[in-house]
């Protein structure tokens, strides 16, 4: 695919990535590679009698290939697979290239399924809100890239996730302590929804409580080299200071206004280091190290020696 | 003597009320356990009820102090801690975590085992 044919993040895009989190595309994968996908994992042709038993079948007659860590994107998958189909839509492929450009590698990838009650003789219980990996507190960030084969009910938990928690350095399952946190979201999608999230944003796996089997494909993904103004650039968003606190009441959206939205879960105080950190992260993607919104960084290092 | 709540083993029983914790986690927006609930946990000593990661979308009570009224005892608060050098600027876990709890009497068919 030739690099112009991708449609690569915008400015806009980025900065909402930037705020919180993660980047939805609904139904972005047409009905032909999601019934392929399907197909192909033999999701229709399996009657599974355990959950182990389910997974060993899928493993064993499905193409989804052994991947090890650090296989470059572009050789992960079979040529006429469906998961190369998904990965070479332009939309797909313009915001991986956005993110962790086109020479990324892949980390690992893992065919989630959430099973209905009915395959288990114990109330099931839905997965405790976690940071994947473990505690990392990089500049640079991979990218989880999150693919819905089929239509999620209300009914099919959907992953949970909570916008802007990327930024938090955290241990992993260290957060299973909380059950709820106001803004959080559960995915509910038509079929061939993508989602990219951040490696840092807090999610767990919801509790399928209908009749069908739930199916998630993941993968994850690692740049190579300093994720350094990879987005289209071409309609650039205002980044000219404006007004803080006595403003007009009526500003237009610019990225001072995405930066500093906070999330219904901040903290009163930590809010104004969340908006520190999506500048220094907008700062990192950009290379504007002179970058600021509502001035919320050049007021903490405008220090002066002697 | 030991009593243990809720166990048949053919030793003599008797209904006594057992006195069994609830627990009620609220994470808010600030020190002040007058603030909004931003985060809740709950977990049910007595098993009437079950709670899970995203099993709400609103929280029992607005603030800590609602919960307070309720009747909901006040165990243990987050401190207030001073931000290392170099470290100003990282967030991480919530921060204003109130553990609460409420005792509740069940009546059980308790087990009397001689030791």
């Amino acid at each position: 695919m030739n690099a112009n044919d991708l449609n690569k993040l915008t400015t806009s895009q980025m900065a909402r990535f930037a705020a919180k989190g993660y980047l939805r595309f609904d139904g972005v994968v047409p009905e032909k590679i999601n019934a392929s996908f399907l197909d192909d994992i033999c999701s229709a042709s399996l009657t599974p009698s355990s959950v182990k038993d389910h997974y060993a079948q899928i493993k064993r007659s499905s193409v989804i290939p052994l991947v090890s860590p650090g296989t470059p994107l572009t050789e992960a998958y079979p040529e006429q697979s469906a998961l190369q189909a998904l990965l070479s839509l332009p939309a797909v492929a313009g915001a991986v290239e956005s993110l962790v450009g086109l020479d990324c590698v892949v980390d690992h990838h893992f065919l989630h399924v959430t099973f209905p009650p009915t395959y288990f003789n114990r109330p099931q219980r839905s997965q405790p809100t976690h940071q994947d990996s473990t505690i990392d507190p990089r500049q640079a960030f991979d990218i989880q890239l999150l693919y819905f084969p089929h239509e999620v009910t209300v009914d099919m938990g959907g992953t949970r996730f909570l916008p802007g928690s990327h930024f938090r350095v955290v241990s992993e399952e260290a957060l299973a302590r909380y059950q709820n946190i106001r803004g959080q979201q559960h995915v509910v999608c038509p079929a061939g929804t993508v989602m990219l999230f951040h490696m840092g944003l807090w999610h767990g796996a919801g509790l399928n409580q209908s009749d069908r089997l739930r199916y998630m494909f993941k993968i994850r993904l690692c740049p190579t080299k300093r994720q350094l103004r990879l987005c289209d650039d071409s309609a650039p968003i205002s980044t000219q200071p404006r007004p803080i606190f006595w403003d007009s009441g009526n500003q237009a959206e610019d990225l001072n206004s995405i930066l500093t939205t906070p999330e219904p879960w901040f903290e009163a105080d930590t809010s104004r280091l969340e908006y520190i950190n999506r500048i220094r992260f907008w700062r990192y993607i950009s290379g504007d190290q002179q970058f600021d919104a509502d001035y919320w960084v050049t007021r903490v290092e405008n220090d002066y020696d002697g | 003597m030991w009593r243990i709540a809720g166990q048949f083993t053919g030793t003599s029983q008797q209904v006594s009320p057992v006195v069994k914790q609830q627990v009620l986690i609220l994470y808010l927006q600030t020190s002040a356990l007058d603030s909004p609930v931003v985060g809740w946990s709950l977990y049910d000593g007595t098993a009437e009820l079950d709670y899970m990661a995203g099993d709400s979308a609103e929280p029992p009570y607005d603030t800590g102090l609602a919960a307070l009224r309720d009747g909901w005892r006040l165990l243990q608060i987050s401190p207030l801690l001073p931000h290392n050098r170099g470290d100003e600027f990282r967030t991480g876990y919530l921060k204003y975590e109130f553990l609460f709890e409420k005792l509740t009497s069940c009546k059980e068919v308790d087990t009397l085992i001689e030791r």
